[in-house]
């Protein structure tokens, strides 16, 4: 059990690392010299060279990348072009906004998509395991930043009833969870973003239960006596895992792909973070957003992992 | 991104009519009789159709020019004067850019799939079969990319190399190369392990003969299905990166792009704002439908 701990953990260092490597060479597959918007158009050749001596742009690139990941590693992660703040602290103000839909949003499509799915799965072949398949797959196929201004039109221009963006009159520093007044401002978002892993998590419960019903412990359950309802917790305790799991990485991806759905609602989350700073050509926060976020995923593939023996004993045996 | 892929039961009516087992058939034959009595692939495959067809030919059939402006047409809704679907912020006919916008959109979805399938597959083939350090280099490298989340990555490459639609493409296929490798290499590893292979090798054939011979048939399926379920996703993050002023630049018309625009103007023709993410809907859903079909004709289990 600790040797799988250990390895797993080992095994997510190199990728931790390759992670580091792709978004320090984000910089330099940009086109034009990264000095290009600090340097005057008509600087002589001398001041070039003072600046790039500066910026340690003259050193070899493993060099500049070791200098780059000591300072990453301390927490340094430079400032934003934009507005002059440590893009640490935009990060985690970012990153906490997202965390808050994540934290509805998951929840909301396991409840949804697993109820869909479990029923369905209990009852292959019939019109309901259509019927969540149909919505399933449109589930996963929808641009859910269309969803979410077709909710805006709906709801915010129609009938009034939700507010259309952002985090309410004072931004996420007035933001009160427990008062509707704010708490409303989530419901779109939330909706929005729970669309797509409802559409997955629908899918892999209805596939995960199906497949639990043909083992053969279910016959056995059968010829006991057992009542169908009895089996079917018997079937979902055993599918449960294999859920559990995929709900885990469905949080992750939430976290770095909520991209589209914050910009539509103008969410200052990490995802708007970024769609901000590619507007403005902020290099140090895009780089700096997409290491964090990235490394967080990572982090949460590590948890799920690890999490997945504790929940179901057979691996721990496997 | 995988876990989009969830495995869809056979549809229950081929069984009825399973032909007679005096008839050999060949694989593939056996795939499009299953696919030809498969009536919900059939149907949604024929949308498919007819959503390249309007798109290739949209010069002949788009009732006006999705480039011509008019400043006193702005943003009217359904049937305005000939505009069947209203007109967009520039009076520009929505009907015939949506026609157009196809264009850009399908080819978005689908040239950056077929060239990562084309490259992971190489790779992972390469990989599976040689074993050893070269497969070992080869898929710890594309587990880097997988450790992005795939709307993640794509962003980070299309946000530092501009927009356009050919950084559009290359985004798209570095985003798919990895997946797609790794699933020929599982493909290629649980092949060579197996006996016909080692026969092969016993009767004196060469590497190249048995992977151009003995591989490449058995690996195709996994590849083809799990290319053809990619070119959805394609499609929905092409039209996302334009959607974020990071794929198609104005005025090109793209369905991703007809949002971006769009979306300042909900106030005043809501449902004509609306139409461009309908198109992507529907091209995403019937691509994703046939896929799953495709998965079931084949009958690979993934």
């Amino acid at each position: 059990m600790i040797r799988y701990i250990l390895r797993r953990i080992l095994y997510a260092v190199p990728i931790a690392f390759g992670v580091s490597i792709v978004c320090f060479a984000l910089v330099y597959i940009a086109p034009g010299d990264p000095l290009e918007t600090v340097l005057p158009p008509d600087a002589t050749a001398a001041t070039i060279a003072i600046v790039k001596h500066a910026y340690g742009f003259d050193k070899p690139l493993p060099v500049q990348y070791l200098i780059w990941l000591g300072h990453v590693v301390t927490g340094n992660f430079g400032t934003s072009i934009a507005t002059g703040r440590p893009v640490i602290l935009e990060v985690s103000d970012a990153l906490a906004n997202t965390a808050l839909l994540a934290l509805f949003a998951v929840p909301l499509a396991f409840v949804i998509g697993g109820t869909m799915g479990a029923v369905a799965g209990s009852f292959p072949g019939r019109w309901i395991d259509r019927a969540v398949t149909g919505i399933a797959v449109a589930g996963v196929s929808v641009p859910n930043y269309w969803l979410g201004i077709v909710l805006v039109i709906f709801f915010s221009v129609q009938y009034m009833l939700l507010p259309a963006t952002g985090m309410g009159p004072n931004g996420s520093t007035g933001f009160r969870l427990l008062q509707w007044n704010s708490a409303r401002f989530l419901v779109l978002p939330v909706i929005t973003l729970a669309m797509i892993p409802i559409g997955i998590l629908a899918r892999t419960t209805r596939a995960a239960v199906a497949e639990m019903r043909n083992q053969d412990f279910v016959q056995t359950l059968r010829a006991k006596g057992l009542s169908e309802w009895a089996v079917t917790r018997h079937v979902l305790k055993n599918a449960l895992p294999q859920i559990l799991a995929v709900m885990g990485l469905q949080f992750g991806y939430l976290l770095g792909g909520s991209i589209l759905v914050e910009t539509v609602f103008t969410w200052p989350g990490s995802g708007f973070l970024l769609s901000k700073a590619i507007i403005n050509r902020d290099v140090p926060v895009l780089q700096g957003t997409i290491l964090i976020l990235s490394l967080i995923f990572v982090a949460t593939n590590l948890v799920v992992d690890l999490l997945q023996p504790l929940i179901d004993p057979r691996i721990r045996r496997g | 991104m995988t876990d989009i892929l969830t495995l869809r039961e056979p549809v229950a009516t081929f069984t009825e009519e399973t032909p007679p087992a005096s008839i050999v058939r060949g694989y593939w034959q056996s795939v499009f009789y299953r696919l030809r009595h498969d009536p919900i692939t059939l149907g949604f495959g024929a949308i498919v159709a007819l959503i390249v067809l309007a798109a290739v030919a949209a010069p002949l059939i788009a009732p006006f020019d999705p480039y011509a402006q008019s400043i006193i047409a702005r943003l009217k809704p359904f049937g305005w004067r000939d505009h069947l679907l209203g007109t967009d912020e520039l009076g520009r006919d929505m009907l015939s850019r949506l026609i157009y916008g196809g264009r850009v959109s399908l080819l978005m979805g689908v040239v950056p799939v077929v060239i990562a399938a084309m490259i992971g597959g190489i790779l992972g083939v390469v990989g599976g079969f040689v074993g050893g350090r070269v497969n070992t280099a080869i898929m710890r490298t594309m587990d880097v990319f997988y450790a992005f989340p795939s709307v993640l990555l794509a962003v980070a490459i299309a946000g530092a190399m501009g927009g356009g639609i050919g950084n559009g493409m290359l985004t798209l296929t570095l985003v798919f190369v990895p997946p797609m490798c790794r699933v020929a290499e599982t493909a290629t590893t649980q092949i060579r392990a197996l006996d016909f292979i080692e026969a092969a090798r016993a009767s004196g054939a060469g590497t190249l003969t048995i992977i151009r011979y003995h591989v490449l048939g058995n690996v195709l399926g996994p590849v083809l299905i799990y290319a053809s379920s990619l070119v959805s996703v394609s499609i929905l993050l092409a039209s996302g990166l334009s959607f974020l002023g990071l794929g198609v630049r104005p005025p090109i018309p793209d369905w991703g792009l007809m949002l971006s625009t769009l979306r300042q103007s909900i106030y005043v023709v809501p449902l004509v704002c609306a139409l461009p993410g309908v198109a992507i809907f529907i091209t995403s859903i019937c691509f994703n439908l046939v896929s799953d079909g495709l998965r079931a004709a084949m009958d690979v289990r993934m």
